[in-house]
């Protein structure tokens, strides 16, 4: 049976510490995770929040982003989806480019490939699909 | 975040991150940290032995104090990365821009 949570999170950044605990709680609950796939879960919802809100909804009070997490016995599927026009998320490179290494951003999307086992977005790329499983 | 500061015998500003290095506070790290440049410090170890996890924009936050350290003629340093903590650098390559150290006396060593 697939447990179902879902969340609305304001447009501010200052918001994503406290969605995060409470997604990780409802994420991990009932399941022996170890502390390495918490680690991953908090770093990748919390980029992913950060993207929605910032670059999605660029931090537009009167907008929301919308967080649904499928609980499966072994794995959980996160959307995160804001109310942006959405990107081209093929247009960001899946390796960082070595002369970017001390630019300060451009490592969110890049982060979030390596620490989640799986990575969808929907047509539009307002909305990304994380799949972490929870051993 | 908590961020606590302490000053080595050999004049190394120690400075410790408390909680989670993230989008909603990395600007209070670059904050203090401008503080103490301004005041004239320029040798930093940063210590994470008490963080829980880092983001993509706190490590941007790291690379860009790193760089304003370097500017102003001054080092940064690393120290405290758990296992996880210094995967992170370690994917993002960040691990050869920064000097890590396993402690802050192992870091201090190096200065």
């Amino acid at each position: 049976m697939v447990q179902r949570v879902a969340l609305r999170v304001p447009s501010d950044v200052d918001c994503i510490e406290e969605a995060v605990a409470v997604l990780t709680r409802h994420c991990l609950s009932g399941a022996e995770a170890s502390p390495r796939v918490q680690f991953r879960l908090q770093v990748a919802l919390s980029d992913a929040l950060a993207n929605a809100i910032v670059r999605g909804n660029r931090e537009d009070a009167g907008k929301q982003v919308y967080v649904q997490v499928d609980l499966h016995p072994e794995a959980v599927n996160i959307h995160v989806t804001d109310e942006g026009d959405g990107f081209d998320h093929a247009s960001v490179a899946e390796v960082l480019d070595p002369a970017s290494l001390d630019l300060p951003s451009g490592r969110g999307l890049f982060l979030i490939r390596h620490l989640v086992d799986d990575v969808h977005f929907n047509t539009q790329g307002n909305s990304i699909c994380m799949t972490l499983r929870r051993q | 975040m908590g961020l606590s500061d302490a000053k080595s015998a050999s004049g190394v500003m120690i400075v410790r991150v408390d909680g989670q290095l993230v989008v909603g506070n990395r600007n209070e790290l670059k904050e203090h940290l401008q503080r103490l440049l301004e005041k004239g410090e320029r040798r930093f170890l940063i210590d994470f032995a008490q963080t829980g996890y880092i983001d993509s924009s706190g490590l941007g936050a790291l690379v860009a104090l790193a760089r304003k350290v370097r500017e102003e003629g001054g080092d940064l340093r690393l120290s405290g990365l758990n296992e996880d903590l210094r995967s992170l650098f370690e994917l993002t390559k960040l691990d050869t821009l920064f000097a890590i150290s396993d402690t802050p006396d192992q870091a201090l060593a190096t200065f």
